[in-house]
């Protein structure tokens, strides 16, 4: 689950570097850097569940 | 955003010489809050680690780190992507061969950066309190002074692509951070996650069904000190580096001083009415946090805002700073003693988020440029943190065993407690 989520948080990266390297208008732009940010967000949840889960059965 | 090496009058350099001179303080500062909110059983297990982790950090980032990172400039690897040129990593060579260290901008950044990665290596001990092998935080900050905070802050601060996204992307001034916030500040703090994910919680911390015991810092007197020494610490680390990295003119600094202090108090303040409202008394340990977390959250923009506007960035820090410190002990089971990703990882990110929506005349795109900084920061940084300390933790365990913890990290590593007359209690408090 925990790398899965730093896989997200990873992809949602890649997605943020290559709307703003690669595209040129404004507008495609600024709508994939904020699906790579929300794709972030899902990794950054999965990894933190996960470690929740984790930890409380380790006691 | 700063492109080039910023050409200093000698006037200009020997003031950034001074105000770097005042940039351990912030890591003495710290080390102090560190060692506070802790237990008193691991208070000089700390402030030792603080000392070995700063000398680690020091000697790996002169040895290899500022290989990586350099300055705006000078020589390093490129990348040609859609017909415009990155620069990704440096290409110095190694013990910082043919740099004259005199009052030369590189020389100024070369020990400007020795401090900060220093100051960046003692934010983890935070999250490791009463748990980290000293042997392991010296490996763990050996690793992110030579290669985590290098390469991310050549992408910041040294020319590289993040602080190109101005000048060949069009967003604003590139990515903007004038003061650490991200490459000090949230690479520290995340860093900070990452160990308190690979240690697991202290035992006892949290119970079978999740329900996290309060284990009280041992000292507020301490940690309250801490905030005043890293407050001075603080207006050096950001003067000179707005200076020496975004371009800001030395007359600034009486600005970026004036507005370093705003954030700072405001988030206290903030911290401390907070507190008052919810608990019925100030807390001490929370309002600590809420100072610190001021003064991170400040870094970026403080060469960048209007007085009113530090202050409103305070003030949100404060508030953001004790919702994250709850979420991550009552719902994410993520033990941090003293609460270093809540101070330098969300407060430093919201710092980040600042420049574009209060700063002065911000610029089109400045808001894009600051996410992609941002999601560097979660993207590349923390995934990358997590699996090099995880590595490090399969060649050389970085938990102390359930003895060392029994006995408290001064004892166990360093054979003599801090407060050696005091009746040190047992685990009272703990869940049973």
């Amino acid at each position: 689950m925990k790398a899965a989520g730093f896989l997200l948080l990873l992809a949602g990266w890649a997605i943020v570097v290559a709307a703003l390297l690669l595209l040129p208008s404004a507008a495609s732009r600024v709508a994939f850097v904020l699906a790579g940010i929300v794709v972030q967000a899902l990794g950054l949840v999965l990894a933190v569940r996960s470690h929740r889960v984790l930890d409380v059965e380790r006691g | 955003m700063g492109l080039l090496v910023p050409s200093l009058s000698q006037a200009s350099a020997v003031l950034c010489f001074l105000l770097i001179l005042l940039v351990p303080l912030a890591g003495a500062g710290l080390a102090l809050v560190n060692s506070g909110l802790g237990r008193c059983r691991s208070a000089a297990h700390v402030m030792v680690a603080s000392l070995c982790v700063s000398g680690v950090a020091a000697i790996v980032y002169v040895a290899i780190g500022f290989s990586w990172q350099s300055a705006c400039g000078r020589s390093a690897h490129l990348l040609t992507i859609g017909g415009k040129t990155w620069s990704w990593i440096a290409a110095e060579p190694f013990f910082l061969r043919g740099l004259p260290l005199d009052l030369s901008a590189e020389s100024l950044i070369v020990l400007l950066q020795m401090f900060s990665v220093g100051l960046a290596a003692v934010i983890p001990l935070s999250a490791g309190s009463d748990r980290w092998r000293l042997g392991a935080s010296c490996a763990s900050s050996a690793v992110l002074a030579g290669w985590t905070y290098p390469v991310f802050a050549h992408w910041v601060w040294g020319g590289g692509w993040l602080s190109q996204l101005g000048t060949n992307s069009g967003l604003g001034r590139g990515f903007v951070d004038g003061g650490g916030a991200s490459t000090i500040h949230a690479v520290g703090g995340l860093t900070a996650l990452s160990i308190s994910w690979i240690l697991g919680s202290r035992r006892g911390k949290f119970s079978a069904d999740g329900i996290p015991a309060a284990i009280p810092g041992h000292s507020p007197v301490l940690a309250l000190a801490g905030c005043l020494t890293a407050w001075v610490g603080w207006l050096g680390l950001n003067s000179a580096g707005a200076i020496l990295f975004a371009g800001a003119e030395p007359s600034s600094v009486v600005l970026i001083a004036v507005n370093t202090t705003l954030s700072a108090t405001a988030s206290g303040l903030t911290a401390a009415v907070v507190t008052r409202v919810r608990f019925g008394r100030p807390d001490a340990s929370l309002i600590a946090n809420g100072w610190m977390a001021g003064l991170v959250a400040s870094s970026a923009s403080a060469a960048f805002l209007k007085p009113a506007a530090a202050i409103l960035v305070g003030i949100v820090a404060g508030g953001v700073v004790l919702f994250a410190i709850d979420l991550l002990e009552t719902r994410l089971a993520i033990d941090d003693p003293g609460g270093a990703v809540s101070v330098h990882a969300v407060a430093g990110i919201w710092g980040l988020l600042a420049v574009s929506l209060l700063s002065n005349g911000g610029s089109d795109g400045q808001w894009l440029a600051q996410l992609a900084g941002i999601a560097t920061l979660l993207g590349f940084v923390l995934p990358l943190t997590y699996v090099l300390n995880w590595l490090l933790d399969k060649f050389y365990r970085q938990r102390v065993d359930e003895e060392g913890e029994r006995q408290g990290m001064d004892l166990y590593e360093l054979g003599a407690g801090a407060y050696p007359e005091f009746v040190v209690h047992s685990d009272e408090f703990m869940q049973r």
